[in-house]
């Protein structure tokens, strides 16, 4: 007697990426507890700069309207059930939107909508844009979570437009007709384009002919284009990041088919806080989004705090380019070590992530293949990486790492782990010698025993999890 | 909107204006051919062709204006006037050119403005707010059940505690909040809303475990419909009810229609009010006023068994206790025969108590888990919608909760909460006040009598005013009978008079026709946005209002 919805499986969480938050949350790492325990690199959270904004916090008690001082506006901050937000709060947000962009584009912050994280942003504005059955073409790789947050309430199809690494995995006009060719073909509306810039699995920032060219494509089909933005403060190096709000100001175009989802979730790594963003420049679009925002709506308390800690400007610049400095910083170190070690990764500059090319390691290159080497990769090299797989990606072998959520010590733990992976499929071949020869000569037999005398490590069961919570429901 | 892709080289020039011309003119060409003048005929739908026209390209030319000058053009990239008119200009040209761009079929209806009374009058008393010195013809607001009442113990509470608060289990700090925390809440808020419900319902012991918690109660009946309810369902409701259910429910069609048509076929439906009849579809239950406004079994029956002969399938029963607009009780035996119909025809029931802790009258109050709590059978078909905005008076927090212990539901529930979970600091903030025990207790009373007061004396200052109002217990409101002032005696006269009230008299009321009332003439009345000073202004505007409507007729 319940609904579709309800006993359906459209939450799909039955793919390997959710297998492997269920592996780390029955045995989560911990340095003193758990040493031998599953490493969680499979969550994109940025831990990097907690303290400064801890400091910020305790410097500016008024900031939050529970304390002494703050307490006066405590009336009006808890009565307040306007779903256009305060007005403080849309303010701060668009003038920090503006910074991240690097002062080169306005936003109005009429036209700020919230909703409850990037999650509810993107469900947000696929209901207001697509029918149901209705598709948008999404560059693969992509979020797994893309699967869920955009299909499942709203109907929406997802068509992936096959990118790749040869060209580093650049957006082409050519993947873009193809892709909108196979839906035609088989009788699927496309609704619009939606694309991730900063890229989440790759880290990558789109250039400007890209996203000239991605814009031209939907002004041309008169088909809506969704940017979601909300790694774009997490650029370290160049090139710099280049938004669509950006491009569209340089150019010859209809504003009515672009919308930017962005969130505070990654930038400032307030994921808690559920604070994600609707910006259209489509009048309907915003006040459609407002209307059912109240689905959604961040407390009145966290839009205060925000509204005050991203109106210190000071306080602002300060993080961001600490931020940078710091996942620069642990972005080298954890590339760098793995290039000792033989593993590449795909050169990036963005994201709290990198996309490490494991092909190499692969027996064959299938997707069996892959998903063999990322089993034994939870099980016995215990950290919980998400396979490229999960992410649609076309060529079996690449995996996504997240390397912003832990401190010093962890990662330190997790790059030892994973040369050790690299040293035991090194091990039998020594005798060539050559990168070249166990390459094509690929062995996935690493008992955990092996590892273990590896490692040094007795093995210890998981008596009890640190992390009660379901693993699901911290998927990011 | 079955068609394929817009093809921008069609002949349709201005893409949407042109479906309403056309429905102008055929009837027109009609209608002055039939009078013979073939000329005539075709002159004027030409003419008035034109002129659509010409108004269209005016309008679109104004909005095109619209980003007010005193705020920074939201497009130019340095903000330098020139690139801001080369913009503007090149959106003109681009818009005679091609097909505006289309949004779904939801967004375009949700996008109108919401004519409800009930919407408009709240809008209207938030541009003109009354204040006493700055404003002091400003409009009343009477429309929002909205409890100021009590708000000085909170700030109070906040401002010896605060460092409780910001920090609750001492050694948690930023990471605690910041992080990604469970989307249906923290477990330990949900043992604080737990105990809370406990208190404020009385002896019945709430599972924390069973408890869903959301951004507000909205989210949590939207969250509860999706899962027991597909599109084309329908749910009872004893009617008056909260005008709000309505806005729940537009949405909810949207979003169940994913439910059973993977690919619906598209052109089916049209956003308008009408929706809620062809999605999800409130039954009303009609109450009346010679029964208290108290509900009947018989009616109950009626409504199920009409819904059935139209082919509904009915899945459920939805009610507020305490009763939103009325503020009556549902009593014992009424529960346990809301339970018992709901047994006999196998279909859901979900009891929205946000208002349990805001009682004031001298009935009882009795929660469904009370009654659910002997039988086993029937847990798994109660569904319990709770919030802290009314009973704590903090709506900007966002918290809801849905208590159920159905484990599909519960599960179902839980995974639909990514899209609408609560903020950190203030689930940090509330365990801490909530698990406050003295202060919760203190509040409730205080806030009870406070409510008791307020309400005595709003009813008996009405009183003397000569207008009565329905017996009740709990709430922000009473329920307040004008219908001797309303001419003629239907919704018609019942709206005439809204609107007096909202722009002579300044006070904004909620009619009873946007609550589904079947009689005209009654109105919701919020009291706990005022205070007791305000009364005599209050009573004088409608008295005012009332006696220029009497000596009309």
């Amino acid at each position: 007697m319940l609904s579709k919805m309800a006993t359906g499986n459209g939450h799909g969480e039955e793919s390997a990426y959710f297998d492997g938050w269920k592996a780390y949350a029955n045995n989560p790492f911990h340095p003193i507890n758990n040493p031998n325990g599953v490493i969680q690199m499979g969550l994109a959270e940025n831990q990097l700069c907690f303290d400064v904004v801890k400091d910020w916090i305790l410097k500016n008690p008024a900031a939050s309207i529970c304390t002494v001082e703050g307490v006066d506006s405590f009336q009006d901050i808890a009565l307040f059930q306007d779903y256009h937000g305060l007005a403080e709060f849309r303010k701060a947000v668009a003038r920090f939107m503006e910074k991240v962009r690097g002062d080169r584009v306005k936003f109005d912050p009429d036209r700020i909508v919230m909703s409850g994280g990037a999650t509810g942003a993107h469900e947000l504005v696929t209901f207001c844009l697509a029918d149901p059955g209705d598709a948008f073409l999404v560059p693969a790789p992509y979020y797994p979570g893309f699967d869920r947050d955009l299909r499942w309430r709203t109907g929406l199809q997802i068509v992936p437009v096959q990118c790749h690494s040869s060209n580093n995995y650049e957006v082409t006009r050519s993947a873009l007709e193809e892709a909108y060719e196979r839906a035609q073909e088989a009788n699927i509306r496309v609704k619009g384009v939606l694309i991730t810039n900063p890229s989440n699995p790759l880290g990558t920032v789109m250039d400007k002919d890209t996203l000239t060219s991605i814009l031209a494509f939907t002004q041309e089909k008169n088909i809506h284009l969704v940017c979601d933005e909300i790694y774009g403060a997490t650029v370290f190096k160049q090139p710099s990041f280049i938004s669509i709000s950006e491009i569209m100001t340089n150019q010859d175009c209809n504003p009515d088919l672009i919308h930017v989802v962005y969130s505070l979730s990654k930038d400032l790594g307030f994921p808690g806080f559920r604070v994600g963003i609707v910006y259209s420049y489509n009048d309907d679009v915003v006040h459609c989004a407002r209307k059912m925002s109240s689905f959604g709506l961040v407390s009145t308390q966290t839009q205060r705090l925000i509204a005050s800690m991203l109106s210190d400007e000071e306080f602002v610049d300060r993080f961001l380019a600490e931020s940078s400095q710091r996942l620069a910083a642990r972005h080298s170190v954890f590339t760098g070590r793995l290039k000792q070690v033989g593993i590449p990764c795909l050169a990036s500059n963005a994201g709290l992530f990198v996309w490490m090319d494991l092909r190499h390691l692969l027996k064959d290159p299938t997707v069996e293949a892959e998903l063999a080497l990322w089993h034994v990769i939870i099980s016995e090299v215990k950290i919980n990486v998400s396979a490229g797989s999960s992410f649609h990606c076309s060529e079996p072998g690449w995996f996504r790492v997240c390397i912003a959520n832990m401190d010093d010590e962890t990662m330190d733990v997790a790059l030892r782990r994973i040369r050790a992976l690299a040293a035991k499929k090194d091990m039998p071949n020594k005798a060539a010698g050559k990168r070249k020869c166990w390459q094509t000569n690929l062995q996935l037999r690493l008992s955990s025993r092996r590892l273990d005398d590896f490692m040094g490590i007795p093995q210890i069961g998981s008596p009890h999890s640190p992390m009660p919570q379901s693993p699901l429901v911290r998927a990011t | 909107m079955s068609l394929p892709l817009p093809n921008p080289s069609k002949n349709k020039k201005k893409g949407t204006p042109e479906p309403p011309a056309m429905r102008l003119i055929v009837p027109l060409q009609g209608i002055v051919q039939g009078r013979g003048g073939l000329i005539l005929g075709s002159i004027i739908p030409c003419a008035l062709f034109y002129f659509f026209q010409l108004y269209l390209k005016k309008n679109r030319r104004r909005n095109n204006r619209q980003p007010p000058p005193d705020s920074p053009p939201t497009l130019s990239p340095t903000s330098s006037n020139a690139a801001d008119l080369q913009r503007s200009s090149s959106r003109l040209s681009l818009s005679a050119a091609r097909t505006p761009a289309r949004i779904s079929a939801r967004a375009s209806g949700l996008a109108a403005p919401n004519t409800s009374p009930y919407y408009v009058g709240s809008d209207r008393a938030r541009e003109d707010p009354y204040h006493e010195f700055d404003n002091p013809n400003g409009v009343i607001q009477v429309g929002l059940a909205e409890n100021r009442l009590s708000l000085d113990m909170i700030e109070k509470w906040i401002a010896e505690n605060w460092e409780l608060s910001m920090d609750s289990d001492g050694q948690l700090g930023i990471n605690g909040i910041a992080a990604y925390q469970p989307f249906d809440g923290i477990y330990s808020l949900k043992v604080a809303v737990a105990d809370f419900m406990s208190y404020v319902v009385g002896d019945v012991s709430f599972n924390p475990s069973q408890l869903v918690l959301t951004c507000g109660a909205t989210p949590a009946v939207e969250i509860l419909c999706f899962c027991l309810a597909d599109h084309g369902n329908a749910f009872l409701i004893p009617a008056p009810y909260y005008p709000g259910y309505i806005s729940y429910l537009t949405t909810l069609y949207v979003l169940t229609q994913i439910g059973s048509f993977p690919r619906p076929i598209k052109c089916v439906y049209s956003f308008d009010r009408d929706i809620v009849r062809t999605g999800v579809e409130l039954i009303p239950v009609h109450c009346r006023s010679s029964d208290d406004f108290t509900l009947s079994c018989t009616a109950l029956d009626q409504a199920y068994n009409s819904a059935r002969k139209r082919g509904l399938k009915v899945r459920g029963i939805l009610f507020s206790n305490p009763s939103n607009p009325v503020g009556n009780l549902l009593s014992r035996e009424t529960l346990h025969s809301i339970l018992d119909f709901a047994r006999e025809k196998n279909i859901h029931v979900i009891s929205d108590e946000i208002f349990a802790g805001s009682t004031y009258g001298s009935e009882e109050f009795v929660s469904m888990a009370e009654i659910v709590n002997s039988d086993d059978l029937d847990k798994s078909r109660v569904h319990i919608i709770y919030g802290l905005s009314k009973d704590l008076s903090i709506p900007g927090f966002r918290v809801g909760a849905i208590y159920t212990s159905n484990e599909d539901v519960l599960k179902a529930a839980k995974k639909l909460t990514r899209f609408s979970s609560i903020s950190a600091p203030t689930q940090h903030l509330l365990v801490s006040m909530l698990s406050d025990t003295k202060f919760i207790r203190e509040y409730t009373e205080i806030n009870r009598k406070r409510l008791r007061m307020m309400h005595d004396s709003f009813v008996a200052s009405l009183e003397r005013i000569g207008i009565k109002c329905a017996k009740s217990d709990g709430g922000l409101y009473c329920w307040v009978d004008m219908s001797a002032f309303i001419k003629p005696y239907n919704e018609k006269g019942e709206l005439e008079l809204w609107d007096k009230l909202l722009t002579v008299g300044k006070v904004n009321l909620t009619p009873g026709s946007a609550c589904h009332c079947v009689e005209p003439g009654w109105f919701r009345c919020c009291f706990t946005t005022l205070a007791e000073k305000d009364l005599p202004l209050v009573m004088k505007r409608i008295q005012t209002v009332c006696e220029s409507c009497k000596s009309s007729s």
